[in-house]
């Protein structure tokens, strides 16, 4: 969590930095108790802090503003974990600063955490932590920055998920505090989940009653939170439930009001007696149930100190709590009110989720300890844990307060808001980019129960600000590359996918070309084994480049062909070393040394180099192409130019979809686009046109011809093709002819009743058509229905959603007959590459019909529901976009690597008949495969690894080439290097890829979990064997894996493996064939969209994006979001006039329409700068986006939703806070 | 009575049929006795301009094995209204309609001269003619642009209500869908793959049209036609664009190989779409083939050129690979077709085999004609397809459809078979005979397509005991009906009752003797011996036949083409015996013996013994073999002509020599169907071959110098002359005698 805070920390450590950094540091380890003990004092002193909240809002932003937090912020992430974090004690100060917040947070939630469990003391933390953090930060935090010190770096790569420890592994530190609860709680989980289910029916009551019972509710919510907390819906529940059960408990643990007091003063007991009281209450409530743990703590004060802390996982939770607190408090006043009427919205509106959350928690008991539902249940101790972390946290480092103070400014914001609370939060955080997001965050757990959650839940949650936040990492990296990327230094991670840079190539292929995993690869197997870092790369051979970057030169070497090694056959390479003169050559991968042909022979310089290096673009580049000889032909025998053929399906379906009619008006003008190497000469690439339904109608278009003339095939069992001559022709000679089909086709079919359709015989007879022209080339496929008429390939209808979550639920992901992986083979073999469109109204089995567009390097495209008017936009695009692509026919890749590792796995769209040639029989611009590469032998530090990945492939003008990218990367023999080499979007894509491979012969839960499994044992071992020391309660992240949690946390809770139930088997499988083609950018924005405020639009540059949570949505405010499928303008219920005037010209909220597709064109800047920027966004995606308008609580809404990732989703997806706990738990379990 | 030639000639004249005897053996040791059996000649469509067609339907005899129509040789009880069958001696009672019948008021059928009369059937539907065009497209562009010109033409020669549809081939087989705007579609079939009626029925989305025979008239016009099928009137521009488009077949065709000719899928398909669309009505499939069948069911031959399509000598070494394969494919292909009624004709245009013999029994099963022409190029081929659509007077086409035959015999004598372009229907009665003879074992044939003259050769046996002796003047007879469609669509029946005087052999062997007709008793031993020459290895009826006669024109028969089969490819010999075996009489003896004609300062023209001593140099000979029509210039007369004489005024005469015999044979071109051969060329031509082959050799290189130089022409053959066969035969009929 704290990793995220970074960012917060900065700007709020910003402040407190200066003193805090070092001084933290110094003192950290031993000065932790002591600054506690202080702080406590002041920390319940400040609570009042309310002022911190006013003042909150304006430290973080100021914090934010303070460039230096930023630096320092990235420099510890460079640092790396906590390790660094240490080492550089000077850095110290900078990092410190992040790592406090983090710290601040955590460790505050540490403090907080025992203090909380302490009862008093550490809530007072809590809250003058916040408090402290804005005004007393100076004081405090200097203290806590000693203890931070340590933590700090911790903090940075740690989030300390006190809430996450004490309830997994709490349950003996926390545990006392907690556990007790836990346990205590287990009645009142039990409660709970019996409640639950009430609560939302309740629910509704309480939340009404919220307003007026704030406190109590509060009170209930919170320790709801807490408990349910992990499983916001039991906090629901509890509120729901709280009236019945909860609320006895509550009310008896209120009543404890000694140890609520005692908290409360922490926390609450300043603002809350009245309206604060509910977060105190809350807090405190946590603690009823915690009570018992409570005098644990008491006794724990110890704790109180940051070992306490550090047992303080809680603390961390704390620190987030203790922004949360903060505002809790400050939404005491404000909340109340604002939070029940939100609040009742929200249950309202969660009620509906609820139920299924509830039921969950039922489980949740039983997955406390184990399971993800563990997460909740540990979220909510963390929360708690945090939550007197927290105080401490805010306390103590500077950062703290700079959460806190964030917090607080929501807080105040919410104050503003009050109202909103709910939505408030939102929009509290739209405002305040970063910070908002805590309570939306909590909201969001608490979403569920949001009023009486929102302050409880708060409290006890992890800040959301606090965890590590893709935005700001993404920010950071745009921030630091200003400088073009040169590819010349070994080992160099590049900027990320989301970052705009130019590359300059020396001696690397670009990371355009080429991404790995990681830059830095370790030396031996077993250290591979142990850090589980994936090894891979993801290579996009043919990927476009912008402008100002010059395309891969292309290099002849005559006839005798390119030069090679004479053992691995290798390309000419700059990693190849010349001796003797420069009448050899040793391989640079495996070491073999070969002869210079006479004519490529060149004398070396002084240092080893040939005098011609520069010149020749194999010796000195990371990516050229090759022209290659006959002898990388086909049957020995140049090839002919490519050959594109359209079917076309005219069944009844397409025909009255209107698609028939759309395909054939584009097909006139785009027949003029087809690609071409040279712009000025007409393309090479001959067409030819089928129609078909349940049977095949072939055209001979033939310029000699007056008209065209059809051929039928009604033989579909054994297809062939009709005609030859007159079939396959170049556009420019049959002009005519070719419209006068176009123009006719629809006639023809207009009045057609035929339902029934065939679809592998259309393939076959695309293939036939390419075999009988000799020549490679794509078939345009546009289908529709489930293929039933009789037929090879012939398809029934096998979607069965009682299948989902069984066993036997892969087997809907493999095709349902063996038809098509034939089909394939012989397609790939010819060099017959399939592009399919789809446009089903029902189930069409794309696992079965994606097979041979997969095998072959095509692409699916899917329009469900296809409407002409609606979907026209986004079809002609994607088509005319797939059409004009550059792409390369007949392709075989090979990746070479230098001894010591080996490429072993691909995933991607292609076929591959042994284990080491990839082939494709179309790759086109957009295409990546991702390779993954295991060690069989040592690597060197000396030598790094190399890798080249050579493609052999027929141009678009049917001229046949070789196109070679080469990579170095470094070897290390420390951990530590590999973790600080990282790059986790390129992980993300392969474990996604990897993932969706696996749910073909794994039940999906186990993928799941292996994920999971495999992702905790990376931080793990990172823990174990970078990070610095640290109580284990500590969550310590490497820098550059911060964000692997979030984005694992996306891929788990995507529809391929977690679907909601409105998710067909179709869109799965659709999806999961999708992104096993991803390049990195396209996964990474797909698994964490982009979401952009609308508010004000500078030409020239894109607002910051905020992060992927409801909490962050503003009502008043106007977003977009982009997962490079989907285009949504989520517009608030209550957004200024103007700017609706501005965007769709109309004043009322009401009257926008939420089915326009694209925004009107208005005159007026806001506009025209919006729909450029929607334009840009369409033009950086390989496929076109339909622009969705959602009306803040439209129905539409639910599936924006969706993709607000970092919240629990409808299908049971954990929160990213929620999994965060659960990851930190796996993490602690392995290192236990 | 006149005398016995007469007699024949006005039987042929008016019922079509000829007897090898006219008076008949009273038992059947007699029967087998005279070698030659009792058998007919009949064409069943004989042209009668002079013959009404009577509109009311045929009274029959109301036994069930009988079912004999009332004819002039019936006993009829005019008070009773009844009538005896002279078959089965059934007494029927005349239909209410015949109520006024009385001796001066006689139905037609009842009158003597009307013992052939044709009725013409009121009900069921008037069928339209179905003409459906199977094109190669495997051709030289000169072949089928010559061809497509030719089937346009044709269009306009047929009924506006004819359907006409239009199936090519190459290496896929396409069926064009008809009058369709805009796009011309066709559907393609695989040239490799048969496929049946029910699966050609749903690759071509046909629907069974309903009215397959009893169904009403009124809905029978709307549904008849498809869209493969429709009437000219309707398509005929599209039509004539179609075939204007038609293109050769795109597939490329390497060095050393011949293009892929999927003629047997092509064929079937053909079959197929009649089948489901047309059964059991009058359809002519027209299949123009440029050359064999290479892919697929029916292939006669490989792609590749250095295998040569299977010769005679392979047949024997039963060498050919694909013969027997390709040929169930045609036989089935042809039973389904004349099962539905449905004619195959056969256009074979090309230098080479086609592979005619494998098809052979498409035309002959159905009744279809076959072309062999050297290229459609030829007039040969343009004017005999013009002629198929030959129109008689009453502007009907000379051509009938799905024929039944049935024949019915009084008691005594019982039918064997039958040969000529027919199948048999498999009817049992009581006028089968157990022996049978060409397709027998049956008294109902198909014959799916008829013209006036085609002619079946009939055999009967008598099957009177000797002990059984046959009332004085009693009278053998027989009924032949045949039921068919008019081109018009009506249905008729035709119905030629004949009857002949029994004779005791022992006692009556004179009469007998001189009732033998010898032309007729000839070509129904021919076909008899064709016929085995067929199903029987070839030199086995060679020797059947040298034993069963001693006739002169057998001399002829022995070297013609029907038996021999040297010197003729498979194809060829196929052709030849297609024809002879559905050719009238007068034509199937030209086919035998040739008539030769010689023209000369000398005379009017006047026939000459076709001897090579009938080659003389100041001749101008005419030869008239069927097939060929050859005018022979003496060396004289070459020269002659080579010197332009015929171009000066003081040499008319010569020019009018020259003139007259082009002149006789044109006419005979004129009228010939399919048309003859026309050759022109004079002594030492290379074309003079044909009249070589066919004269009798009495003059070779072996005894030229003995018959000394005066006259004739030698030919080079080892072949014995007539006269040293007819030596032989003496002796050999004297050994035998004694």
């Amino acid at each position: 969590m704290n990793v995220n805070q970074h960012t917060p920390m900065a700007s709020p450590y910003g402040q407190p930095q200066p003193g805090y950094g070092q001084p933290g540091y110094a003192p950290l380890d031993g000065g932790y108790p002591a600054p506690y003990a202080p702080y406590n004092g002041p920390a319940s002193a400040y609570q009042p802090g309310a002022p911190q909240q006013g003042y909150s809002p304006f430290t973080s932003f100021p914090s934010k503003a303070v460039a230096a937090n930023p630096v320092s912020d990235l420099s510890s992430p460079l640092d790396l974990g906590p390790a660094r974090g240490p080492p550089a004690s000077g850095a110290p100060p900078v990092s410190a600063p992040q790592p406090y917040n983090q710290y601040s947070q955590s460790q505050g939630d540490m403090q907080n955490g025992p203090p909380l469990m302490t009862q008093a003391p550490p809530r007072p933390a809590v809250s003058q932590p916040y408090n402290h953090g804005a005004v007393n930060l100076p004081g405090p935090q200097p203290s806590f920055p000693q203890h931070y010190g340590p933590p700090p770096s911790m903090q940075q790569v740690t989030n300390q998920m006190t809430g996450m420890q004490i309830a997994s592994g709490p349950p003996t530190p926390a545990g006392p505090g907690y556990a007790p609860p836990h346990s205590s709680q287990p009645p009142v989980s039990n409660a709970y989940s019996a409640a639950p289910p009430p609560s939302y029916t309740h629910a509704p009551p309480p939340v009404s009653s919220a307003p007026t019972q704030p406190p109590p509710p509060s009170g209930p919510a919170p320790s709801q939170q807490y408990y349910g907390g992990p499983p916001p819906p039991s906090q629901q529940q509890f509120n729901s439930s709280l009236p019945p059960t909860s609320q006895q408990q509550f009310t008896s643990p209120a009543p404890p009001p000694s140890s609520q007091q005692s908290f409360p003063p922490t926390s609450y007991s300043g603002p809350v007696p009245p309206p604060s009281q509910a977060p105190a209450p809350q807090v405190s409530q946590p603690q009823q149930p915690f009570p018992p743990t409570q005098p644990p703590f008491s006794s724990a004060p110890p704790p109180v100190s940051q070992p306490a802390f550090v047992s303080g996982p809680p603390p961390p939770a704390q620190g987030s709590f203790p922004p949360r607190a903060p505002p809790p408090s400050s939404q005491p006043g404000s909340f109340p009110p604002p939070g029940p009427p939100p609040t009742s919205l929200p249950s309202g509106q969660y009620t509906g989720p609820m139920p299924p959350q509830q039921q969950p928690p039922p489980t949740q008991p039983s997955p406390y300890h184990s399971g993800p539902p563990p997460p909740g249940s540990q979220m909510p101790p963390t929360s708690m844990a945090q939550s007197n972390h927290l105080p401490p946290g805010p306390q103590g480092p500077p950062g703290p307060p700079g959460p806190l103070q964030q917090h607080p400014p929501q807080p105040g914001m919410p104050g503003g808001f009050p109202p909103q609370q709910n939505g408030a939060f939102g929009q509290v955080r739209g405002p305040q980019p970063g910070y908002a997001g805590p309570y939306p965050g909590q909201p969001n757990y608490g979403a569920p129960a949001p009023a009486p959650a929102p302050a409880p839940p708060a409290q006890k949650r992890l800040d959301p600000d606090a965890i590590p936040s893709p935005i700001q990492v993404i920010e950071d990296d745009k921030a630091k590359s200003t400088e073009p990327f040169t590819t010349g230094v070994r080992g160099q991670a590049p900027p990320l996918v989301t970052t705009n840079f130019q590359v300059k190539d020396q001696g690397n292929a670009s990371p355009r070309f080429v991404r790995c995993t990681a830059y830095n690869m370790p030396c031996t197997a077993d250290m591979a084994k142990q850090s589980q870092v994936p090894l891979a790369a993801v290579i996009k051979p043919l990927a476009t480049l912008p402008q100002d970057e010059s395309p891969p030169y292309l290099v002849d070497h005559g006839e005798g062909g390119p030069i090679r090694c004479n053992r691995c056959k290798a390309y000419m390479c700059p990693y190849m070393q010349f001796i003797e003169g420069g009448r050899r050559f040793q391989c640079g991968f495996c070491s073999c040394v070969t002869e210079v042909p006479p004519h490529y022979f060149q004398h070396l310089d002084h240092t080893g180099k040939r005098v011609d290096c520069y010149d020749r673009p194999e010796l000195s580049l990371g990516s050229y192409e090759f022209l290659a000889t006959v002898d990388y032909c086909k049957n020995n025998k140049l090839p002919q130019p490519p050959a594109f053929i359209f079917l076309i399906d005219v069944s009844y379906n397409a025909v009255k979809s209107g698609m028939v009619n759309i395909v054939c008006q584009e097909l006139k003008t785009l027949l003029d686009y087809l690609p071409r190497e040279n712009p000025e000469m007409d393309s090479m690439v001959r067409v030819g046109f089928v129609t078909y339904n349940k049977v095949l109608h072939f055209y001979n278009v033939k310029a000699s011809l007056a008209q065209p003339q059809m051929l039928v095939v009604s033989d579909v069992s054994d297809m062939f093709v009709p005609l030859l001559d007159g079939f396959l022709v170049n556009v420019n000679e049959s002009r005519l002819v070719i419209e006068s089909l176009l123009d006719q086709i629809p006639e023809m079919f207009a009045d057609t009743r035929e339902t029934e359709t065939v679809f592998g015989p259309v393939i076959q007879a695309g293939l036939e058509a390419l075999k009988a022209a000799d020549c490679a080339g794509k078939l345009f496929v546009f289908h529709t229905s489930l293929p039933i008429a009789e037929a090879p390939g012939k398809l029934k209808n096998r979607e069965d959603k009682k299948l989902i979550g069984t066993d036997k639920e892969k087997s809907l992901f493999q095709p349902q007959v063996g038809f098509y992986n034939t089909l394939a083979k012989e397609c790939v073999a010819q060099g017959c590459c399939v592009d399919l469109f789809l446009f089903p109204n029902q189930y069409v089995d794309v696992a079965t019909l994606g097979v041979v567009p997969v095998s072959t390097g095509g692409s699916v495209y899917k329009y469900t529901y296809f409407q002409a008017q609606t979907d026209k936009e986004r079809f002609l695009n994607d088509l005319r976009r797939d059409v004009q692509k550059l792409v390369g026919f007949d392709a075989v890749m090979r990746v070479r690597t230098s001894t010591g590792i080996r490429a072993t796995d691909f995933f991607g769209s292609f076929f591959m008949s042994n284990t080491t040639d990839v082939e494709l029989a179309g790759l086109d611009c957009d295409k990546a495969i991702t390779v993954e590469f295991k060690h069989d032998d040592k690597l060197s530090e000396e030598t790094g690894a190399l890798m080249q990945c050579a493609v052999l492939y027929t141009s678009c003008s049917g001229q046949r080439r070789l196109r070679v990218h080469n990579m170095a990367v470094n070897c290390c023999s420390q951990l530590a290097d590999l973790y600080r080499n990282c790059e986790t979007d390129t992980i993300i894509n392969f474990f996604s890829k990897y993932a969706f491979r696996g749910i073909l012969s794994n039940p999906t839960k186990a993928v799941r979990d292996t994920l999971v499994n495999q992702c905790a044992q990376i931080l793990a071992c990172y823990r174990k064997n970078c990070a610095s020391p640290s109580s284990a309660g500590q969550l310590i992240l490497p820098e550059c894996m911060k964000l692997l949690p979030v984005y694992l946390n996306c891929v788990l809770k995507s529809d391929v493996l977690l679907p909601g139930a409105d998710v067909s088997l179709d869109d799965r499988a659709y999806l999961r064939q999708l992104i096993s083609c991803m390049d990195v950018a396209e996964s990474h924005v797909f698994f964490y969209p982009r979401l952009l405020p609308l508010t004000k639009l500078e030409s020239g540059s894109l607002p910051v994006a905020v992060r992927d949570s409801e909490e962050r949505l503003s009502k008043g405010g106007v977003y977009i979001l982009e997962t490079g499928l989907h285009l949504f303008l989520w517009v608030g219920a209550s957004v200024q006039q103007e700017l609706l005037l501005n965007i769709f010209g109309t004043p009322s909220f009401s009257q926008i329409d939420p089915n326009m597709t694209s925004l009107p064109v208005l005159d007026n800047p806001f506009s025209e700068r919006l729909r450029e920027i929607i334009d840009s966004f369409r033009a950086q995606r390989s496929r076109y986006m339909k622009l969705m308008v959602v009306k803040q609580e439209d129905r539409t809404e639910l599936i924006f939703r969706h993709f607000l990732v970092e919240d629990k989703s409808a299908s049971g997806g954990a929160s990213y806070v929620d999994f965060l706990c659960h990851m930190h738990k796996e993490i602690r379990q392995l290192l236990s | 009575m006149a005398t016995f030639p007469e007699y024949i000639a006005q039987n042929e004249e008016r019922d079509g049929v000829r007897f090898s005897w006219n008076v008949w053996p009273s038992s059947r040791l007699e029967a087998t006795r005279m070698v030659v059996p009792v058998a007919a000649l009949f064409t069943p469509l004989k042209e009668r301009p002079d013959l009404p067609p009577i509109q009311y339907e045929p009274v029959l005899c109301s036994r069930a094995t009988c079912r004999a129509v009332l004819n002039p040789l019936c006993q009829v009880d005019y008070r009773a209204k009844l009538w005896a069958c002279n078959f089965c001696y059934q007494r029927n009672q005349f239909p209410p309609s015949y109520a006024g019948i009385s001796e001066v008021n006689q139905p037609a059928e009842l009158l003597p001269q009307f013992s052939t009369i044709e009725y013409v059937v009121q009900r069921g539907p008037q069928m339209p003619l179905v003409f459906l065009y199977v094109v190669d497209t495997c051709m030289e562009d000169e072949d089928l642009q010559a061809l497509k010109e030719s089937l346009q033409m044709s269009l306009s020669l047929l009924p506006p209500t004819a359907l006409v549809g239009l199936i090519t081939f190459g290496r896929m087989v396409q069926v064009h869908e008809l009058g369709c705007e805009g796009i011309s579609k066709s559907y393609v079939f695989r040239g490799t793959k048969d496929l049946n009626a029910k699966q050609l029925q749903e690759m071509l989305g046909l629907t069974k049209p309903a009215a397959s025979q009893g169904r009403g008239p009124q809905t029978a016009q709307q549904p008849l036609s498809n869209r493969f099928l429709q009437p000219v009137q309707k398509i005929d521009m599209n039509l004539t664009d179609l075939l204007g488009e038609l293109q050769r077949d795109p597939w490329p065709v390497t060095q050393g190989k011949r293009p892929l000719r999927s003629l047997g899928v092509a064929m079937s398909i053909a079959v197929g779409l009649l089948e489901c669309t047309f059964p059991n009505t009058g359809a002519r499939i027209m299949t123009f083939i440029g050359g064999p069948a290479t892919q697929g069911p029916g292939m006669v031959v490989g792609d590749e050129l250095k295998t040569p399509i299977r010769s005679w000598h392979d047949l024997e070494k039963d060498n050919a690979k694909f013969m027997k394969k390709a040929t169930k494919h045609y036989e089935s292909l042809a039973n389904r077709a004349s099962t539905n009624g449905h004619i195959i004709d056969i256009y074979a245009c090309a230098l080479d085999q086609t592979g005619l013999l494998e098809m052979k029994c498409c035309a002959n099963y159905t009744g279809g004609y076959m072309v062999m022409a050297d290229s459609f190029n030829t007039s040969l081929f343009k004017q005999t397809f013009q002629r198929v659509f030959t129109k008689d007077v009453q502007g009907s086409f000379k051509m009938a459809f799905a024929a039944t035959l049935e024949v019915k015999t009084s008691r005594e004598i019982k039918v064997s078979g039958a040969i000529g372009p027919c199948v048999s229907l498999s009817a049992k009665g009581p006028c089968v005979s157990e022996n049978e003879i060409g397709t027998g074992g049956t008294c109902q044939w198909k014959i799916c397509g008829l013209d006036p003259s085609t002619t079946l050769a009939l055999y009967f046996e008598v099957v009177n005991q000797h002990n059984a002796p046959i009332p004085q003047g009693g009278r053998g007879a027989i009924q032949f009906v045949t039921q068919y469609q008019h081109s018009s669509g009506q249905r008729r029946i035709r119905v030629s009752t004949t009857a002949r005087n029994w004779a005791d052999a022992q006692t009556q062997i004179q009469s007998i003797a001189a009732s033998f007709d010898q032309e007729a008793a000839a070509i129904l031993m021919a076909r008899l011996a064709v016929y085995r020459a067929e199903t029987e290895e070839g030199p086995d009826v060679l020797r059947w036949l040298d034993r069963q006669l001693i006739r002169l024109f057998m001399f002829h028969l022995r070297r013609s083409p029907f038996l021999q089969v040297f010197n003729n490819s498979p194809d060829e010999s196929s052709y030849y015996r297609h024809q002879f075996n559905r050719q009238d009489l007068t034509q199937a003896l030209i086919m035998i013996q040739p008539v030769l004609y010689a023209y000369s300062f000398n005379g009017p023209p006047e026939p000459v013994l076709l001897d090579s001593s009938s080659i003389l140099p100041d001749r101008i000979l005419l030869m008239d073999t069927f097939f060929q029509i050859l005018i022979y210039h003496g060396e004289t007369v070459a020269q002659w002509r080579k010197a332009g004489y015929q171009e000066m005024a003081e040499y008319e005469n010569f020019r009018h020599l020259l003139q007259a015999p082009v002149d006789d044979a044109q006419e005979l071109l004129h009228t010939r169907f399919p048309m003859p051969r026309y050759i022109d060329t004079e002594h030492g031509g290379s074309q003079a071959r044909f009249l070589l082959s066919k004269v009798n050799p009495s003059q070779t290189h072996n005894n030229m110098y003995a018959w000394g130089q005066e006259s004739g022409a030698p030919i080079l053959t080892d072949d014995v002359s007539l006269q040293v066969f007819m030596d032989h035969l003496k002796k050999l009929a004297v050994s035998s005698a004694a």
